[in-house]
């Protein structure tokens, strides 16, 4: 009986392969060998972007069409009139299809929507963003945003209007095209290699570890109170410092003096007493990890 | 008392002047570009990157300040995007595009064209023979506000004037006319390049109508014995803007080609690929419109004579035919 479950593969009950949720982070070894770990852009950031974007292009035509206009009626000549109409058509056109790419082949390779939100595009495959992969992924950009735009303004009766709105349905499959696949990426970037990950600037902050800085030299703790903690902990109490929610951090500093059973003077300020926690914490957990062992949290005992 | 301090702490107390002294250089570099920088400061750039690189692992490795490390991974990727990324100026970029990129991509398309031509040929060919048995077909093949009138109902002397004749006045004068003819065929080309993702259907059926219309116009004008001269109409910006369309028909196919047969690659790697190489293809059909825009615009209502409008349509076609396809050895 067990016999013929194991060689009849369909009675084989197999595990079911369960995926870790993706958070977006994709491999990006350098030549260097190090992994520079980047994220794939979230829909929101992405739409955010679009929006900006969209915002300048209109913006920037209408102050345009309001400058020509108004040049156009202080000549008041015919032939003046007539090459700042050309202008204004061909200038529509080059706006819109190459504002995209003029920003996005520069080394920042982002739109200025893309800038404020803190998103570039890349090569899919890490190596270099070409001019010609930027022109592909912008070029595409014609039947995902402006064939499904045209559609739904698009009116008509009868056989003209089922045509029309099964024409919609058919370029809303470009417009939704990035919700299925795992790096989110839109048909031109798919024609193009490319992608668009989350690459804020950072600044580099202060160093909460810094006890002159923060004035909470001369506080000890005891090496049973400092193994109360993980990393996991060490990182939520660094948020919380570099956050300014004052009411977190009288909250946070309550619940560790009563964790580690806190016998220390009681009149410090809480955000001092935080500092030294995290400073000491800090020291603790990183002398531990030198020595290979990385504690993940407060229930990692072992 | 630096015993104090965390050895971390030491590390980032160390090496953070360098840390910053990168992100200056990056700022201005991407700003105005590798010219914003002098010739030390972009020796600089490489070395303080590895520097910065070789922070990060450490940091990964002994710091738990998290804000550190993101700090390191933020910055060295903007680095590795900077030392790593495509630097070619444009003057350079624009001269490698004019003598290899673009006539080298045109060549590779060779076989998508042939097929992008050859269905262009056989629909002009069909719209000219069916509108020539019955003109009510001149009706399918062309939207009334693209005829203007030029229909099977007008009369000869109506057609004729359409040749010769600057366009009314109320469809504006010759500038906005070619610009207007510009923009709108360039968006046709961009259409049939993108569409042919959808392995090559649209792109086909759009190759068809566009063909379709130009033999309906042609069969039109010949059954007023006026084809020699209508040929001379279309032609003198035509063969400039039939190629261009051409092209991109091929461009688009190309893409639709690799979505559909990859090959040994991935679908994606595949249609990365091709999508690429047709993209340089279409930045030049893009300029060939531009040019088809100002002969049809300009040259079209300035030159009445036949056989000068014929010579310019087959200058241009052969000038054309030989700056892509004359064999030659690629500049590197």
């Amino acid at each position: 009986m067990t016999d013929t479950a194991a060689r009849n593969p369909r009675n084989v009950r197999r595990p079911r392969l369960v995926r870790p949720p993706d958070e977006g982070w994709r491999e990006l070894v350098t030549p260097e060998g190090v992994d520079l770990r980047l994220k794939v852009a979230s829909y929101a950031d992405r739409f955010v972007a679009l929006v900006i974007d969209f915002l300048i292009i209109i913006g920037g035509l209408i102050v345009v069409t309001i400058g020509l206009f108004a040049v156009a009626l202080a000549t008041k000549l015919a032939p003046g009139t007539e090459v700042l109409g050309a202008l204004w058509l061909i200038g529509i056109f080059f706006v819109r299809e190459f504002y995209f790419m003029a920003f996005e082949v520069q080394p920042r390779a982002a739109t200025p929507g893309k800038r404020i939100m803190g998103l570039r595009v890349v090569a899919a495959n890490g190596g270099r963003l070409t001019a010609n992969a930027v022109f592909a992924r912008n070029a595409m950009r014609e039947i995902e945003v402006f064939l499904p735009l045209a559609f739904v303004f698009a009116r008509g009766q009868g056989v003209d209007g089922a045509l029309i709105a099964l024409g919609a349905i058919w370029s809303g499959v470009f417009v939704i095209f990035p919700l299925f696949n795992r790096e989110r990426r839109r048909l031109g970037d798919l024609a193009a290699g490319t992608m668009v990950v989350k690459a804020p600037k950072q600044v580099l902050k202060p160093d909460l570890a810094d006890t002159e800085r923060t004035a909470s030299r001369g506080l000890a703790f005891t090496t049973a109170q400092l193994d109360a903690y993980g990393v996991k902990e060490l990182h939520v109490l660094e948020d919380v410092l570099r956050g300014a929610d004052r009411k977190a951090v009288a909250e946070v500093a309550l619940r560790i003096k009563a964790k580690i059973g806190w016998d220390g003077p009681a009149d410090i300020a809480d955000r001092t007493f935080l500092n030294a926690y995290y400073a000491g914490l800090r020291g603790r957990l990183e002398s531990r990890l030198l020595f290979g062992r990385r504690r993940k949290d407060k229930f990692d005992v072992g | 008392m630096a015993e104090l301090h965390l050895k971390s702490w030491r590390f980032r107390a160390e090496r953070e002047a360098d840390w910053r002294r990168l992100e200056t250089l990056l700022g201005r570099a991407e700003k105005k570009g590798p010219a914003g920088l002098k010739r030390d400061e972009i020796l600089e750039i490489p070395l303080l990157y590895r520097q910065a690189l070789s922070s990060l692992s450490v940091a990964r490795s002994i710091s738990l300040d998290q804000s550190l490390v993101a700090y390191l991974e933020s910055l060295c990727t903007r680095a590795y995007f900077f030392v790593y990324g495509a630097r070619t100026r444009w003057p350079e970029r624009l001269a490698g595009f004019f003598l290899r990129d673009w006539p080298r991509s045109v060549q590779a398309l060779w076989r998508e064209t042939l097929i992008s031509f050859f269905l262009s040929a056989v629909a002009t060919v069909a719209a000219y023979i069916l509108v020539r048995r019955d003109s009510d077909w001149f009706y399918s093949f062309i939207a009334p506000d693209v005829a203007s009138g030029r229909d099977p109902s007008a009369a000869t002397t109506f057609l004729r004037h359409t040749l010769y004749d600057a366009p009314k006045a109320g469809q504006g004068g010759l500038t906005i006319l070619a610009s207007f003819l510009f923009t709108h065929n360039a968006q046709i080309c961009l259409f049939s390049f993108a569409l042919g993702f959808a392995f090559c259907l649209p792109t086909a059926a759009l190759m068809v109508l566009n063909a379709g219309m130009l033999g309906a116009f042609i069969a039109l004008f010949v059954s007023r014995d006026l084809g020699f001269e209508a040929v001379g109409w279309l032609m003198i910006h035509g063969t400039t803007e039939l190629f261009a369309i051409v092209l991109s028909g091929a461009a688009g196919f190309s893409i639709g080609w690799a979505a559909a047969f990859p090959g040994a690659r991935t679908r994606v790697d595949a249609i990365g690929e091709a999508g690429r190489r047709a993209a340089t293809a279409m930045a030049g059909v893009v300029l060939m419109l531009f040019v088809a825009g100002c002969l049809e615009g300009f040259g079209r209502q300035l030159i009445q004579v036949d056989l000068v409008r014929y010579l310019i349509a087959g200058g241009m076609l052969i000038l054309w035919l030989a700056y892509f396809y004359w064999p030659r050895k690629w500049p590197a």
